[in-house]
């Protein structure tokens, strides 16, 4: 099968085109040799007995003539016990490993196996001999970490198998036969505990796919409260440069309520992932207790890293995603940013000479990213157990531009949209998402009456400003003045959160229905205030005590104390419950 | 034994196509015309067709004249010896020194591995108080200067470059002016920079081409002095000619076009540049500090743009000052919680301070009356407009920050600054 070979006819950048003999299939891996080294490839076009390659390395020195080895298998990431914890690049090739390797640079040409190919893992088989499993079905597990990581009949294989045999409960490795299959004719399939799995395609070995219904927390207020995602739902964070997209994923993706963690840092600063590397190992995961980094896994590659594995970064990445969904786990993906993969199809596709579409991105751009988008979901598994799949990915417009194509395809398949403005980044308002033009199709975590009441008051709010900016604050009434004051405040303490501070970055669903009641109190009551000066002087006051009480702890001694100070100032104001307010509270509409 | 040829089947632009075998991608070949010889880069290959970009231009290129390829790609001397010299975009002195050919490296290598790398978190002193105390400059941070044509950016470098706590400077100047290359030799020398200094100069009457070079020969000098222990500083200027010469190159070459005619590997390009600023771990690191000029002060024009998000930060020079406000260095806070304890607040006070000092501006040129506040902040916009913000002021972090006290304490009270009251108390200046 793999003697298929073929020589380098023509080079432009990192797209090499191959005359072949035999049979080759699109989207195949091969390796380029050159200088004793072999470069990895993909076939992206075939034409009559030319095959078009793009190379996932640097293309220098590569002449005419060059051999080229066909290997009969698509791009696949290797999926067995072990992927937790790991820092890989788009290929799966794992980064530290390649540095023990080759040093400080990433040398072309050098690659290592995905999962440890020597480490011993304890093995509990839990199917009997004779029982009737397909793909995707368990038969055994091992401990990973904090989770019960099971092993599975390969996803690729088709049909019903009958188990033949089974392995003791024991050590092994990842290669060691631990069962042996056996098909409806007969034939023999031993396997272990790992396989691989083409990354461009999606695993579909679950009994039903299910509407996304739970929320995620994410304990950011604004984005529970206002703009919830599900899990098994997708979001977009678009936003221009220096909004704070990274640091909000960096948030969400240690205070997120899930399981497992997939950050991708496609396309973007190395130094954002060595952030990430110093400072994962160290943090605790409040949900089990152990090292953060246990839950996570980094796939990283960054913009100066050949573009071709960029491309292929995000769905190595969703792969993994896929198979630990598999096991009965939430999993959120983060790529950060999905523009730089499109980005890097774009330059695939100039160099392919394809027609240009909008701003020269290829026409299949939106079916690509609906497609990605669509890996997405609930599903529900063989064995009765849920699971899922949440991807987020950022945005980053050209010249914070939304109309731009990137932005435009990925509004069309998400659930949620969070869209990060430069004038609230530049008024150090974080986190930046704009509550005037993000939606969101998911359930919030408080009610939806209620959210309505708040954002009601935030669009009024935003007129009387806009009209304040014309008519100067002396043409203002004073009761349209109070409105744009109490927008103010609620953006100020409750949209605003400090994701530095431990406490303000992690507001749990019960604590953000409790403050929530407690602002539609003081926003929806009548005060006794006499001008302008008074009343921006009660909210600056109510303002600050509420600020102080979002950095206590949830029911603590502090706490009680704190909401004390507020209902003391507010019945120092002179409050009166208004009648939407009080209808809100007492659960009517 | 090197292949030579000499039937050119086709001069468009910069590029020439010979009809060559066992061409090597990205090769260097040299062609002789008339008027001397040039070096030319494989660029493309098809079949046995290899299109080359000439570094001194496609003009007066014959059919009839001879490349011989050298069967090596672009590579840069690397010696102690580069101290103090100047090169052009070949890698040929330019000054009047000898050709330097020891220990020659590749340029544009792979990227450091990002499991090498290690979190910025040291401060680069430059005693310019808008870098220092308000937009701190870290050691291995890569940050442009976002700048309208007309602005003293060069200027700007050459003080960054005499001042800055660095052990080598490497200055890559693209499409700079004569007087300009001129203006950075003497400052340098005057200054006794020249001697940690190594210069790789395009001027705007150089050929295209070689403006390409100049980014990744100065940062392949700069990596190799990093791994050897030293901070090394890289001051590019301008990187937008650098853009426009990929640009010229790839519309020669009929790439299709992606935005404002660049080409659709813009972000790539840049960001393989870019990501050359490092801290190795155990070892030495690249600073870069880039100019990218803004046609028509338009932050979203393609350059800047991508630029942006590549970079941690930008320094946006305006009016002869680095702005506060469009100004960010997205790593200084990895290193001002460390300098001096009121750092941050003070920072932080000023610039909310300055902002509020805008706005009344705004409000008087509107015509509007001015309150005792209002009056305050007219007196301390200006204070600080002149003693901070002045590009000539001159002076070390602890001094600017001093500084900043006595401002706040000619035109306010403690109370009236918003800052922290056990800060007050210790740096608030008694007179």
């Amino acid at each position: 099968m793999t003697e298929n070979k073929g020589r380098v006819v023509s080079i432009n950048g990192n797209l090499v085109s191959v005359r072949f003999e035999g049979n080759v299939s699109m989207n195949e891996i091969c390796y380029v040799h050159v200088d004793g080294t072999k470069l990895k490839s993909e076939v992206i076009r075939i034409r009559g007995d030319i095959a078009q390659i793009q190379v996932y390395e640097m293309t220098i020195g590569i002449k005419c003539g060059d051999e080229v080895e066909f290997t009969g298998e698509m791009l696949s990431a290797q999926l067995g016990p072990g992927l937790l914890g790991q820092i890989y690049d788009g290929l799966q090739n794992p980064l530290p490993v390649l540095a023990e390797q080759a040093g400080w640079f990433l040398e072309r040409g050098n690659y290592a196996d995905g999962l440890h190919a020597e480490k011993k893992w304890e093995f509990t088989p839990t199917a009997k001999v004779g029982a009737t499993l397909r793909a995707g079905e368990h038969f055994g597990t091992v401990p990973e970490g904090p989770f019960t990581h099971k092993i599975f009949v390969p996803f690729h294989l088709l049909g019903t198998y009958t188990l033949k045999s089974i392995a003791e409960k024991g050590e092994y490795t990842i290669n060691e036969t631990v069962a042996v299959l056996c098909d409806e004719r007969g034939r023999e399939i031993p396997v272990s505990m790992s396989f691989r799995w083409p990354v461009k395609r999606a695993v579909k070995c679950y009994a039903e796919r299910l509407a996304p219904t739970e929320t995620m927390e994410t304990k950011v207020r604004l984005i529970d409260s206002f703009f919830p995602v599900a899990k098994g739902g997708t979001y977009c964070t678009p936003g221009p440069f220096g909004a704070g997209k990274t640091v909000l994923q960096h948030t969400t993706s240690k205070y997120a309520d899930v399981d497992i963690v997939i950050i991708a840092a496609v396309g973007e600063r190395a130094g954002e992932v060595v952030e990430t590397l110093t400072e994962f190992p160290e943090l605790i995961d409040p949900r089990t207790g152990r090292s953060l980094m246990e839950r996570t896994i980094i796939i990283c590659n960054t913009s100066s890293m050949p573009v071709a594995s960029r491309e292929a970064s995000v769905y190595t990445a969703v792969t993994m995603a896929e198979y630990y969904r598999q096991m009965g786990l939430h999993v959120l993906l983060l790529a950060d940013s999905t523009s730089r993969w499109a980005q890097a199809m774009r330059e695939m596709s100039g160099r392919l000479e394809e027609i240009p579409g909008e701003e020269a991105f290829p026409a299949y751009l939106e079916s690509y990213i609906a497609a990605f988008y669509e890996r997405a979901g609930c599903v529900l598994l063989p064995d009765g157990n849920k699971g899922s799949v949440t991807i987020g990915g950022t945005v980053s417009p050209a010249g914070g531009n939304f109309e731009e194509p990137v932005t435009q395809a990925t509004l069309k398949v998400v659930g949620a949209f969070h869209g990060l403005s430069r004038e609230r980044s530049d008024a150090r308002k974080y986190p930046a998402i704009d509550p005037l033009i993000s939606w969101s199709k998911y359930k919030t975590v408080t009610e939806p009456v209620k959210c309505a009441f708040c954002r009601n008051i935030l669009l009024h709010g935003d007129e009387i400003g806009s009209m304040m900016k014309v008519v100067g604050e002396e043409g203002t009434s004073l009761e349209d003045y109070i409105v744009y004051l109490k927008a103010e405040m609620l953006d100020a303490v409750y949209l605003q959160q400090n994701s530095f501070d431990l406490i303000d970055a992690d507001t749990s669903k019960e604590r953000q229905r409790y403050v929530t009641d407690k602002l539609i109190v003081v926003l929806g009551s009548e005060y006794a205030l006499a001008d302008k000066d008074s009343a921006r002087s009660f909210f600056n006051r109510l303002r600050q005590k509420f600020i102080d009480w979002n950095y206590t702890a949830f029911k603590s001694e502090a706490f009680a104390k704190a909401e004390n100070e507020i209902e003391m100032l507010y019945a120092d104001g002179d409050g009166k419950l208004g009648n939407k307010a009080e209808r809100l509270l007492k659960g009517g509409v | 034994m090197s292949k030579v040829y000499n039937k050119i089947e086709s001069v468009t632009g910069n590029v020439i196509t010979v009809r060559a075998d066992g061409v090597r991608y990205q090769e260097l070949a040299q062609i002789t015309t008339r008027f001397g010889k040039s070096l030319a880069q494989v660029n493309k290959i098809d079949g046995n067709l290899v299109s080359l970009q000439v570094f001194a231009g496609g003009q007066g290129v014959s059919t009839g004249d001879e490349v011989r390829f050298l069967g090596h790609e672009m590579r840069v001397s690397f010696s102690e010896d580069l101290l103090g010299r100047i090169f052009d975009g070949s890698g040929e002195p330019r000054d009047k020194g000898p050709a330097l050919t020891d220990n020659m490296k590749s340029i544009g290598g792979p990227s450091v591995n990002p499991t090498k790398r290690i979190l910025a978190n040291r401060m680069m002193r430059t005693n310019i108080p808008m870098i220092d105390m308000f937009n701190t400059l870290v050691v291995s941070q890569k940050l442009p200067i976002f700048s309208i044509s007309g602005e003293p950016y060069n200027q700007l470098l050459a003080r960054i470059a005499l001042q800055a706590d660095a052990d080598v400077i490497v200055l890559g100047g693209m499409g700079l002016k004569y007087d300009d290359f001129l203006y950075f030799k003497e400052e340098l020398s005057n200054g006794g920079a020249l001697s940690k200094t190594v210069m790789f100069i395009h001027t705007a009457s150089d050929p295209t081409v070689e403006c390409m070079m100049i980014p990744d020969m100065a940062l392949a000098v700069a990596e190799q002095f990093a791994l050897q222990d030293k901070d090394v500083l890289v001051l590019l200027t301008d990187m937008t000619n650098f853009a426009d010469s990929m640009k010229e190159i790839a519309i020669t070459q009929e790439q299709v076009p992606s935005n404002r005619g660049y080409p659709g590997d813009l972000y790539s390009q840049l960001a393989s540049r870019y990501e050359k600023a490092v801290d190795f771990a155990n070892s030495g690191s690249v600073t870069v500090l880039a100019v990218t000029t803004m046609p028509g002060d338009d932050v979203t024009h393609p350059v800047p743009d991508n630029t942006g998000y590549i970079t941690e930060g930008q320094y946006y020079l305006k009016g002869g000052r680095i702005e506060p406000f469009g100004s960010l260095s997205r790593l200084k806070q990895n290193v001002n919680g460390k300098t001096r304890k009121d750092h941050r607040a003070l920072m932080d006070a000023m610039i909310r301070l300055y902002s509020s000092y805008k706005e009344t501006l705004e409000k008087k040129n509107m015509g509007f009356a001015m309150s005792r506040w209002d009056e305050k902040l007219l007196k301390y916009g200006l204070l600080f407009e002149n003693r901070l913000m002045d590009l000539s002021v001159n002076m070390p972090l602890e001094e600017s920050l001093d500084t900043g006290w006595k401002i706040l304490a000619e035109c306010f009270e403690k109370d009236e600054t918003g800052i922290k009251s056990d800060l007050t108390e210790a740096f608030w200046p008694v007179n």
